[in-house]
């Protein structure tokens, strides 16, 4: 019982993670029909805004803020006027095909800046290990857990009660119909892309003390998120959440309990029984296409 | 008339130059293919500024046989398809030798090319079966699995004195070898593997893992991943309390690893094949330069690239021409010593299968520093 606990908090901290940056894949496709594959690079970045931070001097908390802020310049900002505006104008393969030269160039780039070799990178809270009924979770776990649960919650009120969160929502339904009741369609796209500045700088903060500062961290996180919102839906926040908490405690129990030899394989097999079976994700909506 | 005259004395004196300088400038084409992006960057990064550094030093004192080394450095992207591409670049331009890569999936995948070219490859990989093919062009910078994990399971058996051992092992090429290879020699010794469990490579939760150790209740873990890793299994292994010794081979009792691990390192013993800790003098020297001139702690590979260099330009002055075929003939079987060539740093000897046989290391973690704690001999001296 001791081990399935530790198990599951783990997991479910992991998740969580993969939550986060699964929810940027979702808010950028609803409202913009973007799929980011420099997604997972977008999560790297930002330790390193945070240590280039922190080595002209600046403490955790001052360089952690900076790191956000950078993110939401640089990774949406930046990101919507430089790359998406221009590219979406031909089509979204065009786009997805632009990602990923982008994430081989973030990669490198911070490779070249700032060299091949993992980082340590500061942890919110001081290592220490909670006890709970026999099994020993640290509460780094426990920490990251509780920062991206308040997250999700936080961007849950935002998009459901407030006029804006609303207005964003709309957009991403029905943006003509939107633009005609004079919401400002394009302001509403921005901030999706503000947004996902912000929760993969979070995600970046929570991950990269214990993933270690590395310039090759977003291929794996970039690809467990992308598998977990097809999972929960690629069209529902929820179903960004559900996913990545399915994976990262689906990860952990099948490596226990059945091989870790092909734990690799477990979400694989998950993501070809939802495509199988329920295209549309366990709770996403179904889509029609116009043409 | 006197307009033409000029020019060809112009001209001619244009080409006397260029043939002047060309004569100065003769080189030897040299080329790695290394792992500079993707998992292995880490390693083909240290390798190439190891040797580079050996490079700047040879051409820097009038090259080998008075020809400075030309080396283009091509980046393998820590993938076996892309090594043998970019390998075939090379191989179409008459390479003398080929330098990398360092990933055992990729080694094994290019020796095949190099033999057929008959091209000696100088290689970084550790996996056993790169040496177990009958190749006679391919070369190791390190001991290969199947040298280093005898002396591993000596330890176990001899020092640890354990009856039963758990193997955490990374699941690639490198991994698998290694994996096999010490679990033949515990049976040898009739040590019981209590746990067998892999991981992958970029693993970043390890609790899983450490549960399953937990249960299996063995007297020592073995623990063969990568660098960070290896950094991320100590801390959960320390978080979840696990009693047994841990032991690994170069990798785990690496500063970095110490350095990423912090305190959850401390403790650990095992065996080193090259390090920069090794209480010799010209491997100090060899890490302060390093240091000095890239600015950061070079890690084994780091050796491998540097020593490497040194045992090209060795062997091609004993033979005294830029021959491949006669330089495979003659690197099997030779012995370097630091008196006859100083950039070999401690005395190495190459066998017939090209597995390199030097001393190497007991070490164990204190107070966050790599303490070496008995040198072992040779295996070809004992």
């Amino acid at each position: 019982m001791a081990s399935f606990i530790q198990l599951l908090v783990s997991g479910l901290a992991t998740g969580a993670i993969y939550a986060l940056i699964a929810i940027g894949f979702t808010l950028l496709w609803q409202t913009s029909q973007t799929i980011n594959f420099a997604q997972g690079e977008f999560v790297m970045l930002p330790a390193f805004f945070v240590l280039a931070a922190m080595n002209v001097g600046a403490p955790y908390w001052l360089a952690a803020l900076i790191g956000i802020a950078l993110s939401v310049v640089v990774l949406g900002v930046l990101f919507k006027a430089v790359i998406v505006d221009p590219m979406m104008r031909h089509g979204v393969l065009p786009l997805v095909i632009t990602t990923i030269a982008l994430s081989l160039f973030l990669k490198e780039s911070v490779k070249d800046f700032y060299s091949s070799q993992a980082q340590p990178f500061p942890a919110p809270v001081a290592p220490r290990d909670l006890h709970f009924l026999g099994a020993v979770v640290s509460l780094q776990s426990v920490v990251v857990l509780a920062v991206a649960v308040l997250t999700v919650v936080a961007l849950h009120l935002l998009l459901n009660k407030t006029r804006l969160g609303r207005c964003m929502q709309a957009t991403a339904q029905n943006p003509t119909v939107a633009r005609i009741l004079g919401i400002p369609v394009g302001r509403m796209v921005l901030y999706t892309f503000l947004i996902n500045g912000a929760l993969v700088a979070i995600a970046s903060l929570l991950i990269s003390p214990i993933y270690l500062a590395k310039f090759t961290n977003g291929e794996a996180l970039g690809m467990a998120a992308f598998i977990a919102a097809i999972i929960g839906g690629f069209n529902q926040v929820r179903g960004a959440i559900l996913g990545g908490l399915i994976l990262g405690v689906l990860d952990n129990l099948s490596a226990a309990y059945l091989s870790s030899q092909y734990r690799g394989a477990f979400p694989l097999v998950i993501l070809i029984a939802v495509i199988l079976f329920r295209p549309q994700g366990l709770l996403g909506r179904v889509e029609e296409r116009a043409v | 008339m006197l307009r033409t005259g000029l020019l060809v004395s112009l001209v001619a004196a244009g080409i006397g130059l260029a043939g002047t300088a060309h004569a100065q400038q003769k080189t030897v084409y040299m080329p790695a293919i290394l792992e500079l992006s993707g998992a292995g960057a880490v390693s083909g990064t240290n390798f190439r500024d190891g040797m580079l550094m050996a490079i700047d030093e040879i051409n820097k004192a009038g090259g080998i046989l008075g020809h400075k080394i030309e080396t283009p450095v091509l980046d393998t992207q820590s993938d076996a398809g892309t090594s043998r591409a970019q390998l075939q670049k090379v191989l179409d331009n008459n390479p003398y030798v080929v330098f990398g890569p360092v990933f055992s999936g990729s080694v094994l995948v290019t020796q095949l090319m190099t033999l057929k070219a008959e091209i000696p490859e100088i290689v970084g990989g550790e996996a056993a079966a790169i040496t177990q093919k009958n190749n006679a062009y391919v070369f190791r910078t390190s001991f290969g699995q199947q040298f280093s994990m005898p002396k591993i399971a000596n330890y176990i058996h001899d020092s640890i004195k354990a009856k039963s051992v758990a193997v955490v092992w990374v699941n690639n090429d490198f991994g698998k070898g290694g994996r096999d290879n010490f679990t033949k020699e515990m049976k040898d010794r009739g040590i019981n593997i209590a746990a067998d469990i892999s991981t992958e490579v970029g693993q970043a939760d390890f609790s899983a893992d450490v549960v399953k150790l937990k249960g299996a209740n063995a007297d020592a873990v073995f623990v063969y991943l990568n660098e960070e890793e290896s950094a991320r299994f100590l801390k959960e292994a320390k978080k979840q309390g696990i009693k047994a010794p841990l032991i690994g081979e170069t990798t785990l009792l690496g500063q970095k690893v110490i350095d990423l691990a912090g305190g959850a390192a401390e403790g650990v013993q095992g065996h080193v094949g090259l390090t920069v800790d090794a209480p010799i003098k010209a491997v100090q020297d060899f890490a302060a330069k390093f240091k000095q001139r890239f600015n950061y702690v070079c890690d084994h590979n780091g050796i491998k690239g540097y020593t490497g260099v040194y045992f090209v330009k060795y062997v091609t002055e004993k033979i005294g021409k830029f021959d491949s075929k006669a330089f495979a003939e003659k690197a099997h079987g030779i012995t370097i010593t630091p008196k006859d060539e100083p950039g070999i740093l401690m005395e190495a000897m190459w066998d017939k299968n090209g597995d390199i046989d030097r001393e190497s290391f007991l070490g164990e973690v204190v107070d966050g520093k790599q303490k070496i704690v008995k040198t072992l001999p040779m295996l070809s001296k004992k």
